[in-house]
């Protein structure tokens, strides 16, 4: 990668000595960078960053100051929160991490900035899960709900609209993302699960538990009302009022015969339950059950013979990032994808969007425990350094291919959220 | 008289200013927004500034229809009306009890302070705190259950110590408590000690002295109570949400799953339904007694 000194030829010493330093720094991680790094060596390298707790970690922003001089702040939200905020706020944040299913709130308000997919180095190498709906060997992947394909790309930097294919505009660039599907405590249940349907099974009556945010909850409904052949939706993630009506009246009908022992809103709570026992089967998210898992305490992230409920994010600037701060953010995005931060999340459980890098920042074996469903040939390490799997044993729901490819729907958002909404707080009242 | 001779001071409207600004920019102003917003439509991303009265539509949709089956908002409201009166009850009660002992028993007035001190020491850690903390006593394999269970008393762990109308109510008690016993204690204090010697000259019994004589004046520290422990209970969404395990409707739940879906006019809506219920409730309890003239 060329160093930019070359261009500060013309000005003084001082300016010179100034500026190379931090323009080392900032060409480093991004190619796109021919201008004027002199002027813009005073200012700190600082990207205020928003988002969920899911990509932020300490061992992240510390690899990127280490690696480009950036200074992250997290500015930490659930994701609710996250959306409110790009709405009412779209000034006080650089660099947003949400998910795709949010962009159909958040694209239409004009807040984002869509990013040019010819500054993003690793763009043609992430994987066209995103960009087509189909996993690296060509197998079409399940496209209801939001699936990150339909809402990618816009027309131009600042639309409001979705585009209808690809275009050089790109909404979210997707860091990471994964396959969800029930956790269970094999050591309570004691017999194999199955089957979504298994999640209102009176056996279970009183030790199951579903998240109580209302458009992903609906979909983990859907996948049982499937399940348990009593409908078949054209789309699990844009119902019509009458199939939203059927689904809570699935869900209603569970609570008040006493189904469900509570709701979780947060990892850590549904942690805690299941932890606790208090209960057996519930939604859950991959790293939520490793968590429970680091505690001694058997948990499964159970593959179910229906598929798995998807989701993903990304980084999106906000419309007020201009100039050296869309330099920084790109450079950031760079970074991001260019395999430390991928290989990072991968050993969590979770999928980086640009496998190849990540995979060259991964043991042999670890790709083979993580991405290949492959018995691990020595003791898998978590982020942290503690024990997280035994020489031997496998990852539940096998490889990338096999989860990835069994994904039946996408979290979203629905046409008639509106309603859904109204229906959730029934449900909750009933 | 000395009153008449006083240095000039700016008339009482003048002085009223400074306070009656702070309350209106940052109370009154707010207030009305939200009744105004509470008229405005929206969609997914945007509120849209025009006149409906669709959040409220909406909020009471179906209310008529499913009769006599109430409808999700009336049931809300009972559900938290329930909590509110059950809650109030029992902090009434040990509130009273513990001011009581505060007011008459204690004879120091500095082990009375300290002893009011001590009540607080639960507010030095946060409220979300003091819930979770009931988690692990009260859950199916918490310390509750297995004690009982090894004792032999019981063969199942208890279900509805956790996650229910019980953990809620009892949740309420522990962190509000606090919120009676320091009003009525404020005014049993004041209570003249001669009044109750007199009580018992005459011949009153214990239950007559406290009905007749203790009660009456301590209870604008009653009403005062009432009110904190009311509108804490009507608006919570919290605790009903930790201790209900989520299962729970509330008044504020609702708002607060609207807000969190960006639907800011029914959200609003909402608000201003229920502040009007806990003023109507507010005002009921003014009836018993006029705050104004006992202070």
């Amino acid at each position: 990668m060329g160093r930019t000194t070359k261009d500060t030829k013309g000005v003084s010493r001082r300016t010179l000595l100034k500026g190379a330093g931090a323009a080392a720094g900032v060409a480093a991680g991004s190619g796109a960078i021919t201008g004027f790094p002199a002027v813009w060596s005073q200012e700190p390298k600082v990207l205020r960053y928003l988002g969920t707790a899911v990509n932020q970690a300490d061992d992240i922003t510390k690899k990127v100051k280490a690696d480009t001089g950036i200074t992250i702040e997290y500015i930490s939200a659930t994701t609710d929160d996250v959306t409110k905020r790009v709405i009412t706020q779209p000034n006080s944040f650089d660099v947003l991490d949400t998910e795709y299913f949010s962009l159909k709130k958040l694209v239409p308000s004009g807040n984002i900035l869509g990013m040019d997919a010819r500054k993003i180095k690793e763009f043609d190498n992430i994987t066209p899960v995103f960009t087509k709906g189909q996993l690296p060997n060509g197998k079409v992947i399940g496209d209801q709900g939001t699936a990150p394909k339909k809402v990618m790309f816009v027309e131009g930097a600042n639309s409001t609209k979705f585009a209808s294919g690809v275009t050089q505009w790109v909404t979210l660039i997707p860091t990471v993302y994964n396959a969800d599907t029930l956790g269970i405590r094999p050591d309570l249940i004691k017999r194999p699960i199955e089957s979504w349907k298994e999640l209102l099974n009176p056996e279970f009556k009183g030790k199951a538990s579903i998240l109580n945010i209302p458009s992903i909850g609906i979909m983990d409904a859907a996948m049982v009302v499937e399940a348990a052949g009593l409908y078949k939706y054209p789309d699990k993630g844009n119902m019509t009022r009458a199939e939203i009506d059927l689904t809570m009246k699935v869900l209603t009908e569970a609570k008040k015969s006493g189904q469900f022992r509570a709701f979780w809103k947060d990892f850590n709570e549904s942690v805690n339950l299941m932890a606790s026992g208090e209960t057996v089967i519930q939604s859950m998210w991959s790293p939520a059950v490793t968590a429970v898992r680091t505690k001694g305490i058997a948990c499964t992230f159970q593959p179910l013979k229906e598929g798995y409920r998807s989701w993903a994010s990304g980084f999106c600037l906000s419309k007020s990032v201009t100039g050296r701060k869309a330099e920084l953010a790109y450079e950031f995005v760079n970074w991001f994808l260019s395999g430390w931060a991928g290989a990072y999340l991968n050993r969590q459980g979770y999928y980086s969007a640009v496998l190849s890098t990540a995979k060259a920042n991964m043991e042999p074996y670890e790709w083979a425990y993580w991405m290949e469903g492959k018995a691990a040939e020595k003791d898998i390490k978590a982020p942290d350094g503690s024990l997280l799997e035994k020489a031997g044993s496998s990852r539940d729901g096998g490889s990338y291919d096999d989860r990835m490819g069994n994904v039946a729907c996408w979290n979203a958002v629905m046409d008639e959220n509106d309603y859904m909404v109204r229906k959730w707080n029934e449900f909750i009242a009933a | 008289m000395p009153a008449t001779k006083t240095a000039y001071a700016p008339p009482a409207w003048l002085q009223a200013l400074p306070f009656a600004g702070v309350f209106a920019l940052f109370f009154v102003v707010p207030l009305l927004f939200v009744v105004m917003v509470s008229f405005w439509d929206y969609n997914d991303y945007s509120i849209i500034p025009s006149f409906t009265t669709r959040s409220y539509v909406e909020t009471f949709e179906g209310c008529y229809d499913q009769l006599p089956e109430l409808c999700t908002i009336l049931k809300t409201y009972l559900s938290t009306v329930k909590f509110c009166l059950i809650v109030w009850a029992i902090t009434l009660v040990i509130g009273f009890t513990i001011a009581y002992f505060l007011a008459f028993h204690v004879q120091s007035v500095t082990m009375q302070m300290t002893l009011a001190l001590v009540c607080t020491i639960p507010f030095w850690t946060s409220n979300v705190i003091r819930m979770i903390s009931w988690v692990p006593l009260l859950g199916r394999n918490g310390l509750v259950n297995s004690a009982l269970m090894n004792a032999g008393l019981i063969n199942q762990p208890i279900e509805w110590l956790l996650f229910s109308q019980f953990s809620v109510v009892l949740a309420f008690v522990h962190l509000f408590t606090f919120f009676m016993v320091i009003p009525i204690f404020n005014s049993m204090a004041r209570i003249d000690k001669r009044l109750l010697e007199a009580a018992y000259d005459a011949g009153a019994s214990g239950w007559q002295t406290l009905w007749n004589v203790v009660i009456p004046l301590a209870k604008p520290g009653i009403v005062i109570g009432s009110i904190f422990v009311v509108t804490i209970v009507m608006g919570d969404f919290i605790t009903v949400g930790v201790m209900g395990g989520q299962q729970i409707a509330s008044a504020g739940k609702i708002i607060e799953t609207r807000l969190n879906a960006l639907q800011f006019p029914p959200a609003a809506a909402n608000a201003v339904i229920l502040l009007a219920i806990t003023l109507l409730i507010i005002t009921a309890l003014n009836r018993f007694v006029d705050i104004r003239k006992e202070l």
